[in-house]
């Protein structure tokens, strides 16, 4: 199992977007993945969870990567969320 | 024919609202009350696997639905504002959402839809128990995806209820009820709650629907079948209306339906008066699928542009790539017409993400004294408009400046953005035109002095007029104060459009006082270089100016100049209408 932080850099923050494609990207690997922000536990392969974090410009969110695939799994998706979701 | 002041006069069957969208319909009323849908907490009296099998129908069913929706939005709405509909997709096949509701119809034995309703419920307390604004937005999207499976499972079906032709009335509209309706070929939506930014308003506005929206109370005054007139022009609505009611408003909308066929005509010719003076008649546009419309009814370009509503729409600050998307599709759609960009509006009533907490809002930090003092936010902005200049066709201007320090500090971070475009190899209009509106009182006074500081002036009539006459139009005591033909309102407007000049400035109107055709002579008089209105009153104000001499039209501005009061002005000018044998699409607008 691997972790690691990564802090939203967005303007506009998580907003349902990015929340669809952190859970398309995600649903791509075979490993676990977890995302923990201030007490909350969701995994990361399911929208309606990705969708309940509330996660403003400089928050942190707590990501965990569990299975053969982890690695890859947490480049993409850390990539991802640490890039600004693309959108910068 | 009576004119609407004496119809309302006698009458006890209306509702009042926020005109959202303009237009005329009669209908039946549609009640559209979000479903209380009884759940059943019992047992399950068929089998587990039963149980599932129809779980998983519900599922499919509501992923038909909603693949039928998103097709429709991205088609009425665009793909920004559609891509919602795709992550309520998603949540219907949400494995983990799923899987924990299969477990425990498995587990607990308890019928499916109160397992659906349980499970979906804990998600939306966990937004609603957020302090983001945005995250009680989503808690009530998800509503919808609830009701949906929960209706399958229960093999409802609520859409055979919607008549045909219905003028849809409720407390609130989701977008996905909004497109439904369209579907159902609603001729009129009448809402409790919402502005000119709620989805049910920009649905209509792009459909050509009359909207009233922010009645407070037509969910609950309006019964289901109850025949209604809505008037989206004023924001009215008539219940149950009597013969006087019925027999002005079908004369309206037929008169209304002959002017939009003549009106038709005018799209391609020019506004221009009688003796030659040419005149820039431009669109006001507020949501981005407004444009359309312009296109249509033949505005030479886009006057105005509100940006306000984009916040509204995301929910927050749009970053720099998000806003260059949406001002680029604008200018690329308008040109090679031209498009003049807003900056945030924010404060007084226009967005109530900032509660700051003012005792006097309309006084108080909002325009150009909120974006210099969120300046970071400004820039951004200002870095979007500049890129989305490429093609030379978008002008910038600034809301609610009453100070020459405001405008020299805005032209400075103006430079500042271009010099860090220069330095990123950013391409963008070097010409770019900066303006200002012209909506305090100060500004107004110093109209010569601001116009050499920008290309530009546009009076905003409504603020200017609220700020001149001390008097809050929202306010029932007092806004029978709120005269836009009021001397001092028409001196003014000539003071600034005779000092502009003065500079070199074009001076030009985007205010609502601009769409009445009964202002149309006098604004043309005083010397006004384009007329900036919403689109659906460009053909009427149009065809008014292509009636004008403008000789004339300046004699008779001269003499409303030396009017004492309101009521002498508007006779002048009803006389004019009539000496001269120009036709007036009144009270239509």
């Amino acid at each position: 199992m691997i972790e690691t932080t990564v802090k939203i850099v967005n303007k506009a923050g998580l907003h349902t977007r990015p929340a669809a494609t952190i859970v398309k990207l995600a649903s791509k690997y075979k490993s676990e993945f977890f995302i923990s922000k201030d007490g909350l536990h969701i995994n990361g392969k399911s929208i309606i969870g990705v969708m309940t974090l509330a996660a403003e410009m400089g928050s942190e969110l707590h990501l965990t990567f569990d299975g053969d695939d982890e690695l890859e799994m947490k480049e993409e998706i850390a990539g991802y969320i640490a890039g600004g979701f693309d959108e910068l | 024919m009576k004119g609407l002041k004496e119809i309302l006069k006698h009458s006890d069957n209306v509702i009042n609202g926020i005109a959202a969208a303009p237009g005329l319909s009669l209908g039946k009323a549609y009640v559209f009350a979000k479903e209380t849908l009884e759940i059943n907490h019992n047992e399950l009296t068929t089998d587990i696997d039963e149980a599932i099998a129809l779980f998983q129908e519900a599922l499919e069913k509501s992923h038909k639905e909603l693949k039928k929706i998103f097709g429709f939005a991205k088609e009425k709405m665009g793909e920004v504002r559609a891509a919602i509909f795709e992550a309520h997709l998603m949540i219907l096949d949400d494995p983990v959402l799923i899987g924990n509701i299969v477990e425990r119809i498995k587990g607990e034995k308890k019928s499916p839809e109160f397992i659906v309703d349980d499970e979906i419920s804990k998600y939306q307390q966990l937004m609603f128990g957020a302090s983001e604004h945005y995250m009680k937005e989503r808690a009530l999207d998800i509503e919808d995806i609830k009701n949906r499976i929960i209706r399958n499972l229960q093999k409802k079906r609520w859409q055979s209820k919607i008549p045909l032709q219905a003028i849809v009335v409720s407390d609130n509209l989701t977008p996905a009820d909004t497109i439904l309706f369209t579907k159902s070929e609603a001729v009129g939506y009448i809402t409790d709650h919402g502005g000119l930014t709620s989805h049910a308003a920009i649905i209509a506005r792009s459909l050509n629907l009359p909207a009233v929206v922010g009645t407070h109370d037509a969910s609950t005054k309006i019964k289901n079948g109850d025949f209604l007139i809505i008037d989206g022009f004023h924001g009215i609505v008539f219940i149950n209306p009597d013969e006087n009611q019925l027999e002005y408003f079908s004369q309206k909308i037929t008169h209304l339906d002959e002017i939009n066929r003549d009106l038709q005509e005018l799209k391609d010719k020019p506004a221009e008066t009688t003796d030659g003076r040419k005149i820039n008649l431009l669109a006001n546009v507020d949501v981005s699928s407004e444009i359309d419309l312009v296109i249509t009814k033949g505005a030479k370009g886009v006057g105005l542009f509100r940006t306000e509503q984009i916040i509204e729409e995301f929910g927050e600050f749009p970053d720099e790539e998000e806003q260059v998307k949406i001002y680029s599709d604008l200018a690329n759609r308008i040109y090679p017409e031209t498009i003049t960009i807003r900056a945030f509006d924010i404060g007084g009533d226009k967005v109530k993400q900032f509660d700051l907490q003012e005792a006097n809002p309309f006084l108080g930090l909002r325009g150009i004294r909120f974006l210099l003092e969120n300046e970071s936010l400004f820039k951004v902005q200002i870095r979007s408009i500049l890129r989305a200049s490429v093609y030379k066709n978008v002008n910038f201007m600034v809301p609610m400046v009453s100070t020459i320090q405001e405008i020299k500090r805005t032209k400075q971070i103006v430079q500042e953005c271009k010099a860090e475009l220069t330095k990123e190899k950013i391409a963008f209009d070097k010409h770019f035109k900066i303006g200002i509106m012209v909506e305090v009182p100060s500004a107004a006074v110093m109209s010569r002095d601001f116009a050499k500081e920008v290309d530009f002036l546009s009076i905003g009539t409504n603020d200017l007029i609220q700020y001149l006459m001390a008097v809050d139009r929202g306010n029932d005591y007092v806004s029978a104060l709120y005269q836009e033909f009021h001397p001092s309102v028409i001196r003014t407007l000539a003071h600034i459009a005779i000092e502009g000049k003065k500079s070199n400035a074009q001076v030009s109107i985007c205010g609502e006082m601009a769409a009445d055709t009964l202002a149309v002579p006098l604004l043309v008089g005083i010397g006004l270089d384009s007329l900036s209105v919403s689109p659906s009153a460009i053909p009427s104000v149009k065809r008014t100016i292509r009636a004008l001499n403008y000789e004339k039209a300046k004699q008779l501005a001269e003499e409303c100049l030396n009017h004492t009061s309101e009521v002498e002005v508007t006779q002048t000018i009803e006389k004019f209408f009539k000496d001269n044998l120009i036709q007036r699409t009144r009270n239509i607008l």
